[in-house]
């Protein structure tokens, strides 16, 4: 039976399997960013349906705390990524 | 007593932040953390040895809500490996770094890095490992990019992106085992996870996962660019001390929480791949043209041999036998450690004396340098696993326990890789020789040769005359 | 910390402190470094001399350290290892000695008598290691300290010389390794007992055994240059004379055959052996490689050529001696230890003596040089008589006995004829030198004359080192019968290893 839970569970796992061929296939160096970012999301979102505790239940708290961590380490990350993304390109328009 | 646990987290975080709020002073106030920090990891070691296992929670919330930190025999003598290598590699960085601008960047990265390594060895917390694993990752890649040539931040940019990848994958498995379990303290988990479809899923992913960040064969092409290109220091660091991280965690997984799990179809698949890891590894590191791609293949190699290890843990029973082969491991582990460490610091003085690491080159500096050659010599008669070195403890170990087991393959994958490990360090040593004389004075180390001395003699001889108490302290702390 | 604790532990630290220290010697602090060397030799000696009174009045010696869980470096005196620390020690005084003289203006002579100083440390070590796995970590030691000495000189030749060395020890050390651990695996910690112990396991292990018994000899047989595994002798002779005097009298073959030795009769045990039936198995290796290594010396014309594979040869008689069963044949392959180390390291000295003095390399080149330096031709005619197996000289004795052996265990039909063989070949290729030496008249002139004739026809650290090793030679021949002779040693040996 598909519940809510179920569908936002498998959504997440589609859209990691979807960012992982994405960062193994493209070459490009901002496709690839993205697509762990993509990839990202799709953990968080798997993340989310497991603090799914019922209709009336409040949600599990631990599992949100989670993934506001993950977010703010993908952000640092993609800040990372991309400032050494513009320094290879400045050295490569120097060329 | 417990509080050093914390203590080893928050110390090297607070010399991070105070380097970069006093940039000037950063050199001194890096030299005092890393002096403080690594007495305070050997108190920590001395108390598990007296104490065993320590446990500490951060904010007094208990396990289940609140986040742990546990040291172990296993994650003390990590630690203070880590203190060790870090502390003399820091005093060697001080001078390799005291005419560049890149000294203001460098000390507070290093310091985030050592506390990263820390946190990692400590954590008793899944989710905790997330975010540690991410802080090891990012600082090791701004160091590694320290470099500023457009081949480091290319490699470093590689390495980003596949430890990106990596912990993704990380925390998939991490959710999962929450979403099975429904706690992410490993105390707990190694009670409560059975044999079943969402235990192997979620630790195919972590371990994919890890094995990307810990450059198992096939997953090692980012490792050789990256360490061949950052700064010596670096280079140390990465081989010796971030890839063993990863394993750590590997083998924490594999052998502590998810023990029941474990196939030994599982093993022998790691283990296969080490053992590829290692003949590979050897051969390339035979054909480098470069002291650092060398070494950096070297780390490849040796790595494999750890995963070696894996079908003889998983098969032995437990018993004089199991501890014997642990403590091989461990010492393996140590061993490659320090002396990979040591390697990359006198390929540095190398480096920057003649300008280049080509191999080819190397007649006239390494025969002006018998110092620095001298601890190439140690360093690779603890690579090769020659006695009286640590490795030369743990490879018998290794064959031991292959023997115990009936797995010859692994020995044989041993012999082939010390040779070729023989082969690849006397091809550098034999530069050493030369039938020209160089004027040469008593006691002309330099500064900057001792850490790379003291590193490569502790491997070779150290740890190996003194090795029986890597086994006591793992027994201790168990 | 007592005396029966530390006495092996002290006799190895003799020589390696000494050795530490010179490394960080100026090239030009000659005294310093000859009294440390000297010092080292002396101090060296007079623990052996303690060693040998103790272990003859049946006092115990062992030095006891863990590295792991199993695994105890052990270092034991016992008649055996007196046997071989004596002979190292002695014969590493003499050589030191004339290293001092021949290296007298070459460059790199700190790094050179520090890893000398090592690599007598190592086989002092291998010596007195009291079990197997001790045994292995010296054996290894003792490849690496000898490598920096092969390549010393530090020409393209020496460099290649020495990998060539190194591949071939290393590779025996790794199958040496491997055996060793095996044996752990299926019969605990293997000490070194007199008899050996492994005849008491099931014979259900008896296949494995043989394997590990293979392995352990073809690790050993590398050093002990046992035919096909000797490849690596003759290349190594680039190294300075010093250092193949040491290598092949005392410290690297020597450390093969001795291993040999200690597996045969201290591990195993050697009925056993026969009773594995690989006893006979070995004994045929040696006398392959007696015949092959004298046939390979015949046509050598390069002087230190002729003596490497001499050195094939005559090694092997301590095989030989192993694989008779019977005390007899015993005390021939183990006096001959002694004897082979005295006689070889003389002629090794001479060649040295030659090469520095006259520029003579080859033996075509020596017409009528015993005229020119008669004291250095007399050395070396008295050690090529031994080598021969002339009475009264210290190699008849050890063939004397080998021969007895064979009778008394029946193999004298295959023995005597490769002991027969094989000293008519060593006197096709040593009586011609000794004829050029004397009887044919001096060429125009030498090669290159380094050393002109003085007083004496060399420098006397040159000169009498080998008129010594010459002196002993004989001597152990002639009072082979008194007390505290080689051969009353090897006696004792073979009484206890046979349980009489």
């Amino acid at each position: 039976m598909l519940t809510t839970q179920l569908l936002y569970a498998l959504s997440g796992c589609v859209i990691v399997a979807l960012g992982l061929r994405s960062a193994l296939l493209h070459s490009s160096l901002l496709q690839r960013v993205l697509a762990i970012n993509v990839m990202g999301s799709g953990v968080f979102m798997i993340l989310l349906a497991v603090a799914y505790r019922g209709a009336e239940v409040a949600p599990d708290p631990v599992p949100h705390a989670l993934v506001l961590t993950g977010i703010v380490v993908a952000v640092s990350a993609t800040a990372l990524a991309l400032a050494l993304a513009r320094r290879l390109a400045a050295e490569q328009d120097d060329d | 007593m417990t509080d050093v646990l914390i203590i080893l987290v928050s110390l090297p975080l607070a010399g991070a932040l105070l380097c970069l709020l006093l940039p000037r002073a950063a050199t001194v106030v890096a030299l005092i953390t890393a002096v403080i920090t690594a007495l305070a990891s050997g108190s920590l070691l001395y108390a598990v040895s007296t104490q065993g296992t320590l446990l500490y929670e951060l904010g007094g919330w208990t396990a289940g809500l609140g986040i742990a930190l546990r040291a172990d025999g296993l994650s003390a003598l990590l630690l203070v490996m880590v203190a060790l290598v870090i502390l003399a590699t820091s005093f060697y960085a001080s001078a390799y770094f005291s005419k560049s601008a890149a000294r203001a960047h460098f000390w507070p990265l290093w310091l985030l890095l050592w506390t990263a390594l820390n946190a990692l060895l400590l954590s008793g917390d899944l989710f905790n490992l997330y975010v540690t694993l991410e802080l090891l990752g990012l600082s090791a890649v701004a160091l590694a990019s320290l470099g500023g040539k457009i081949a480091a931040v290319q490699a470093a940019l590689r390495y980003l992106l596949v430890g990106l990848l990596g912990s993704m994958l990380f925390l998939a498995g991490v959710s999962l085992i929450y979403a099975g379990y429904g706690s992410l303290d490993l105390a707990v988990l190694s009670r409560t996870v059975e044999p079943e479809p969402i235990a192997w899923l979620a630790l195919s992913l972590m371990t994919a996962g890890l094995l990307l960040k810990t450059a198992l064969f096939p997953l090692h092409f980012w490792l050789p660019p990256a360490h061949a290109s950052a700064p010596a220091p670096v280079s140390a660091a990465l081989s010796a001390l971030v890839v063993k991280a990863a394993f750590y965690l590997v083998l924490r997984l594999w052998m502590d929480v998810f023990a029941d799990v474990v196939t030994p179809a599982a093993a022998d698949l790691l283990a296969a791949l080490g053992a590829t890891a290692v003949l590979w590894g050897s051969w390339r590191a035979l054909r480098a043209q470069r002291l650092k791609v060398l070494a950096a293949y070297s780390t490849v190699a040796q790595l494999g041999y750890l995963f070696l290890f894996f079908p003889l843990l998983q098969a032995l029973p437990p018993g004089p036998a199991l501890d014997a082969a642990t403590g091989g491991l461990i010492m393996l582990a140590l061993s490659h450690g320090f002396a990979k460490a040591g390697l990359f610091l006198a390929i540095g003085v190398i480096q920057q004396r003649s300008g280049n690491d080509s191999i080819a080159e190397l007649d006239g500096t390494a025969q002006r340098l018998p110092v620095t050659t001298f601890a190439i010599a140690l360093a690779g008669v603890a690579l090769i696993g020659l006695p009286p070195s640590g490795a030369f403890l743990g490879k018998w170990q290794l064959i031991a326990g292959s023997f115990a087991t009936g797995q010859w393959l692994w020995i044989v994958v041993t012999v082939i890789g010390s040779l070729l490990a023989a082969a690849y360090t006397f091809r550098i040593l034999g530069h050493a020789f030369g039938s020209q004389l160089y004027p040469s004075r008593a006691f002309a180390v330099a500064r900057e040769e001792w850490p790379a001395l003291i590193l490569t003699a502790t491997a070779a001889v150290v740890l190996g005359l003194a090795g029986a108490s890597v086994w006591t302290l793992l027994e201790a702390g168990a | 910390m007592n005396l029966e604790n530390s006495l092996p532990l002290l006799v190895v630290l003799s020589s390696l402190l000494p050795g530490l220290v010179i490394f960080f010697l100026r090239e030009g602090s000659h005294r310093l470094r000859t009294v440390l060397n000297l010092a080292g030799a002396v101090i060296k000696l007079a623990l052996v001399v303690l060693l040998i009174w103790g272990v003859f009045h049946e006092h115990s010696y062992e030095t006891r350290w863990t590295l792991a869980p199993g695994l105890d470096l052990v270092l034991h005196a016992d008649t055996l290892s007196v046997l071989f620390v004596t002979l190292s020690t002695v014969l590493w005084l003499v050589t030191t000695v004339y290293a001092i003289g021949y290296l007298e203006t070459s460059p790199h002579r700190s790094r050179f008598f520090g890893f000398f100083s090592l690599c007598v440390s190592a086989t002092v070590g291998l010596a007195l290691a009291g079990n197997l796995f001790t045994f292995v970590i010296f054996y290894e030691l003792l490849t690496l300290a000898t490598y920096p000495l092969i390549a010393h000189r530090g020409t393209p030749e020496a460099v290649r010389g020495a990998r060539i060395y190194l591949a071939y020890t290393l590779a025996g050390g790794a199958l040496l390794m491997v055996g060793t651990v095996w044996l752990h695996v299926i019969a605990g910690p293997t000490a070194f007992v007199e008899g050996g112990i492994l005849n008491q396991m099931p014979i259900e292990y008896h296949p494995q055994l043989k394997a590990i018994f293979l392995l352990l000899i073809v690790g050993l047989g590398v050093k002990a240059a046992l035919v096909p595994l000797h490849g690596w002798l003759p290349a190594a002779m680039v190294a300075p004379a010093p250092v193949s005097a040491l290598l092949h009298a005392v410290a690297v073959v020597k450390a093969g055959a001795f291993g040999i030795v200690r597996v045969v009769y201290d591990v195993f045990g050697v009925n056993f052996v026969d009773q594995l039936g690989l006893l006979s198995l070995l004994g045929i290796a040696a006398a392959i490689t007696i015949v092959y290594g004298s046939i390979k010396a015949l046509s050598q014309d390069n002087l230190k050529k002729r003596l490497a594979y001499s050195t094939v040869s005559q090694v092997s008689y301590i095989a030989l001696g192993t694989a008779i069963l019977g005390p007899l044949g015993t005390i021939g392959g183990v006096v001959h230890l002694v004897h082979q180390g005295i006689m070889k390291i003389t002629l090794f000295f001479t060649a040295g003596n030659y090469a520095e003095t006259l520029g003579i390399h080859k033996v075509s080149e020596m017409n009528g040089v015993g005229r020119r330096m008669p004291g250095t031709t007399l050395a070396f005619s008295i050690a090529a008589l031994g080598m021969i197996g002339v009475p009264p000289m210290a190699g008849f004795v050890s063939k004397w006995y080998l021969g007895l052996g064979a009778l008394d265990a029946g193999m004298a039909w295959w023995v005597m004829p490769v002991l027969i063989t094989s000293s008519l070949l060593n006197a096709a290729y040593f009586l011609p030198i000794l004829h050029r030496a004397w009887f044919r008249p001096q060429g125009p002139e030498w090669p290159a004359e380094h050393i002109p004739a003085a007083r004496f026809e060399t420098s006397a650290a040159l000169l009498w080192p080998p008129l010594l090793t010459a002196a002993l030679a004989l001597a152990a021949g002639l009072f082979a019968a008194a007390p505290y002779s080689p051969l009353e040693w090897a006696s004792l040996i073979a009484l206890k290893e046979y349980g009489l």
